[in-house]
Formats: structure tokens, sequence, C-alpha cells
């Protein structure tokens, strides 16, 4: 089982053009912001939405979408997850969760033994006879879970299935999801805006903005060599570009960076805002890497200050709340910041 | 309400309370105006017990028809890309707007013996349409199913068609999702449609008068009756009125849950 797909939907003023290939039991989150196409994409890999262009074939031999041809919804062997569960609201949750065995020609008794045993399987059991107004939003994540999953499908469809939870319940929600995805042999597309949930339960992230593809890979990678500012923001990084010559890398913005290793051509500097000092005076010492820079603003972020710091080099610098303090800033003032060339990352562009 | 009575201005309240008597006064009226002490006997008079009868199964039978005929149409109107939906939708309403008395003589140039229809009909199988039961049937539901399409119409349009996505990964057709989600989601909207359609349908007048005539028994609907009985009778057509309260109320009690308890418009899911 495997999901070969390249999908080119244009509407107004989306021009989604994306490739990707999921193998059996792999799980690729499609991670991006509002407005990327994550949702028509997976709209069209659904079968709700007929592309523009491209094609979509499962297993190699099975066709869903080409040029002309295009398997309605109701025909592909496919599980979906939506944002807010879609349970049908005038249904038992085994009802629910037995519809999809149902409409595929599964007698009644036979569907709703199934149903049992996948909310057994998802951990409501006892709840089957529960209208989904009665579900708590977990409880009724899993029960669309179990109802996508029931008619063991050949592709899995993930629409942001844990944005709708509130944070406790999504981290465990999280952990069943990626316990059942471990299990699942098919393959599995996850469409989210959160890098934890990309991180958590994906094989491979790629990231989509403005309808293409920018970075493709393992979770670890991307989180570790962001190749946009979008994802970098996400991972917490702060991204710049630049040429690097030796042990220095020259920004596209100006300003020179130190790095520890050898750097050439094109490449990304990544820094830590953790990694970023600052200081009111010019630190004694001389680290390679120190620019006086200003105050944007500041928001506190945790236990820490996220400072935003303008001047040659653009940098956010996290501090500690009693180090902030101690500096006494407000916005606007001049203050110098410094990177040790060890904590900077550089990698090609 | 009465809590915010203190708060209402004069030139709203004023107006406000002479709109309640002008609606609420002349059923008073006809309730003290009601020969109470005759009543039995009235009630029981030949032909307001086979009017009763025939109002209620005509009316019936047109919303019988509207809901077969008009549930599909409002799916049409509501999920479909046809082209000049726009355009259907305004002919669908006109029926609305036109006075009931046009529309029983466009229906008897249409289905009349010697009408567009009604001559074909006549001439295949010898059946003639004008001035029986099922014109009266036909009448009714030419006035009373805009009511029913367009309060359908707007169920559909307020209920989130994504359920219907899921239901399509899930295996089901659109004939599929149509009976076993669709319908279910919207069905209270649709009973408020059909009881619409029915009160409509019972009161009808002007297109069943011109299209199905006024025969004792088989086309005199309880409206009818009370219009003729007015004439000859003032006191039997007080009591036919009073009849005819007492259903529409009843038609009021059936929809107090969907538009009296929770705000006009709310349209809320009972």
């Amino acid at each position: 089982m495997s999901l070969a797909a390249h999908v080119v939907v244009r509407r107004g003023s989306l021009a989604l053009d994306v490739a990707l290939d999921v193998a059996d039991g792999e799980v690729l989150a499609v991670l991006g912001p509002n407005g990327a196409g994550k949702s028509t994409l997976l709209r069209v890999l659904a079968g709700l939405l007929a592309p523009d262009g491209g094609q979509v074939v499962v297993d190699g031999d099975q066709t869903w979408d080409s040029a002309d041809r295009h398997v309605p919804a109701h025909r592909r062997a496919l599980g979906m997850v939506f944002q807010d569960h879609l349970l049908f609201p005038h249904l038992s949750v085994t009802e629910n969760v037995a519809f999809g065995l149902r409409t595929r020609g599964v007698r009644r008794p036979a569907a709703r033994a199934a149903a049992g045993q996948w909310l057994d399987r998802v951990g409501l059991a006892g709840l089957g006879d529960r209208r989904p107004g009665e579900l708590s939003g977990g409880q009724a994540q899993r029960a669309a879970l179990a109802r996508a999953l029931v008619g063991d499908p050949r592709v899995l469809l993930l629409d942001e299935p844990l944005s709708a939870l509130d944070a406790r319940t999504r981290l465990t929600v999280r952990a069943e999801l990626h316990r059942h995805l471990a299990h699942y042999a098919g393959s599995a597309v996850l469409v989210t805006h959160d890098p934890v949930d990309a991180m958590a339960l994906a094989d491979r992230v790629v990231v989509v903005e403005e309808g293409r593809v920018v970075q493709a890979g393992t979770p670890a990678d991307v989180a570790r060599r962001p190749r946009t500012d979008y994802v970098a923001r996400l991972v917490g990084l702060v991204l710049l570009p630049g040429t690097g010559a030796g042990q220095q890398v020259a920004l596209d913005g100006g300003g020179v960076v130190a790095v520890a290793e050898e750097a050439a051509g094109e490449v990304f500097v990544a820094v830590r805002p953790e990694s970023v000092a600052l200081y009111l005076e010019r630190p004694a010492g001389s680290p390679r890497n120190v620019w006086p820079l200003q105050l944007v603003s500041a928001t506190p972020h945790g236990s820490v200050v996220r400072c935003d710091l303008a001047g040659e080099v653009p940098l956010t610098a996290d501090v500690t709340a009693t180090a902030f303090a101690e500096l006494g800033l407000a916005p606007g003032a001049a203050v110098w910041a410094s990177v040790k060339a060890s904590e900077v990352a550089v990698y090609a562009r | 309400m009465r809590r915010r009575d203190a708060g209402v201005p004069a030139p709203l309240l004023v107006p406000a309370l002479l709109g309640v008597a002008f609606l609420v006064l002349p059923l008073v009226g006809l309730v003290v105006r009601a020969p109470w002490g005759d009543l039995g006997p009235q009630l029981t008079r030949p032909g307001v017990g086979e009017a009763l009868r025939l109002s209620l199964v005509s009316a019936t039978l047109a919303t019988v028809v509207s809901l077969l005929l008009g549930v599909p149409l409002a799916w049409v109107l509501a999920r479909s890309r046809i082209r000049g939906r726009s355009l259907l939708r305004a002919l669908v309403t006109v029926p609305l707007v036109l006075p009931p008395v046009v529309g029983g003589v466009a229906l008897f140039l249409v289905l009349g013996r010697q009408g567009l229809v009604g001559r074909w009909l006549y001439e295949t199988t010898g059946l003639s349409l004008p001035f029986t039961t099922a014109a009266v049937v036909v009448a009714e539901t030419f006035v009373a199913m805009p009511f029913l399409v367009i309060s359908v119409e707007g169920a559909l349009r307020a209920a989130d068609a994504r359920f219907e996505d899921a239901a399509a990964t899930l295996g089901a057709d659109r004939w599929t999702t149509f009976r076993r989600v669709t319908l279910p989601l919207v069905a209270p909207g649709v009973a408020a449609g059909a009881v619409l359609c029915w009160a409509r349908a019972l009161g009808e007048f002007g297109a069943t008068i011109t299209f199905a005539g006024n025969f004792p028994g088989t086309t005199q609907t309880m409206p009818l009756a009370v219009y003729l009985a007015l004439q000859r009778d003032p006191d039997a057509a007080i009591v036919l009125s009073l009849v005819l309260l007492a259903v529409s109320l009843a038609t009021l009690l059936l929809l107090r849950g969907r538009w009296l308890g929770r705000g006009a418009g709310q349209g809320g899911v009972a």
C-alpha cells in the first residue's frame, strides 16, 4: 500500500502544485500556514475535489485521479479524520463507526460488532450507545479515528485532527494517535499547522507554503535546518541567508557572522534565541559575534522574555525574566547582542 | 419581555400595542360572537363534517405531494451546481406572491379540458381534472409547495455540508448520503416546512374555487364553506371559522418549539 500523488489545483488566488509519495505504513505530515493549500490538497486526495492536473495513484496501479479519470470519494478505500470530528449527530457512536461498513455492504450485526471492537481499541468501550453530543472533545476525536480506520482503508487522511482540542486533551489524544498510526499498515497523510503534531506523529514532513513544497525531510532534519522563515519561526530559530567563505558568512541583509564550521557558497545561518546573550555595554573578551542592536519589542514567553532586535543582524533573543529585569530595557533601547560561533548552525541553501 | 416593558419608548410601544390589537381583536370577536349554546347542532349539521374531512384529506394529500416533489427540489436549489439556479428559485417562489385566483386561472388554462396538458390527458385517458377532488389537491399543492421548498432549502443551507463530505469518505454515494445523513439532519426544517405547507393548503381559497369549483362533498373545502355560509347563515359561518381557528392554533402549537420557543428566525434544531 502506497500513495503517489501530484496535485495541481488553481482556485482564485491559490495555485497549488504539490507532489508527494507516502510508502506503506508511513506517516507524512503536510505542514504549512493557513491558506497554504493544505486542506485543498487533502480534499483532492479524498476525492472531494477534482484536481486541475496531476494524478493520484494508490498501490502503484490504482489510479484515483488522472487527466481522464476521477474516482469519486465514496469509491476510494480511504478513511478521513476531520478537525472537528464531524460525527453524525443523529446517530449513536456505534452507528457512526459502523457507517462506513454499512455503506460498503457489511450486514448490520457484523458492522456493529466490528465497530464495537474499534471502540474498545480507542478506549471508548461502553460509550457506543451515546450520541456524539454526549462525548467530550477527546472522546469524539477518538470515535472519529475509529470511524475512519474501521474499514481498513489503504489511505488515511487526517485534517488538523488535534487542533480543536484543548491543550491537555491534545497531549493524550496525540499520544494515542501516535500508537494507532504505528500499527496502521496503509499510507497516512497528516495535515497540520502545528509543528509539534508533525514532529510527534510523522515519519516525514513536507512544508507547503503558497501552494508549493518549500522543504521536505525527516522531522528532525526540518527542525534542525529550516529553509524558510515560516519553518524557522515554527521551530523557534532565527534564519539568516548569506554567503559562506571560510569560517565566516556574509549575510544577504548585511553584516557578517562567524561560524565554527567551514562554509562555502550560498548558506543559511540558524540561531537559537536562547543562545543570544544581551549586554548593556560591549562585552569584554572580544567574542567574534557581537552586534550593536536595538530592542524592538519584548514579550513574556513561558519562563523567558522574548526580545525582538533590529539592526545590522536582526535577531531574536530569549533571556530569563531576571536577566531582563536587571538589564532594565525598554523598547527602543540600544543593546549589545553576542552569539558564540559554536552555537550557530550553518548549512547549504 | 415584560421585565423590559418600562424601557420601551412610546413611539414604539403605542404602534406595537395597536398592531397587537389589530391582529388579536378580530379573533376575539370571533370567539365572543360564537353561538356557544348552539355549537353542538351547528357542528353536526350535514355538510360541515364533509367539508372538514375534505379539507383535512386534501391538505394532507397536498402536503404529501409537496414533500415528494418539494424536498428534492429544495435539495437541487441548495446543493447542486446546475446553471440557472437563481432563475429556478425565482420561478419556484412565484406562487408565493401570485394572487391565488390567478394561480387557479393558470392551472385551468393548462390542466382544463381545453388546456395544454389537460386536452392531451382527456384525449388519451378520458380523465378531466377540473372540478374534482384531485383538482383541489392540485390547487392546494400549487399554492402551498413553495412554503415547503423555501423552508427546506433554508434548512439545507444552514446544515453543515461537511457532514456530507464525511459520509462520502465513508463510502456513501450521494443518494445514500441524502437518505442517511442529509435528510435526518434537516428533519426539523422539513417538519416545519410541512406544517407550514399543510396550514397554507388548509386555508386555500382562491385557486381552489377557480380551478376546482365549489361542489359540496367533492370540492367544497372549509374556507369555501365558510364563505358560502356567511351569505346565508352567519352563525354557521362563525362556527366553521372557529373550527379553522382551532386547527390553526394547533398548527402554531406544533411549530412553537421551533419558532416561538427559541426566538424568530433562529431555526434552531429541536
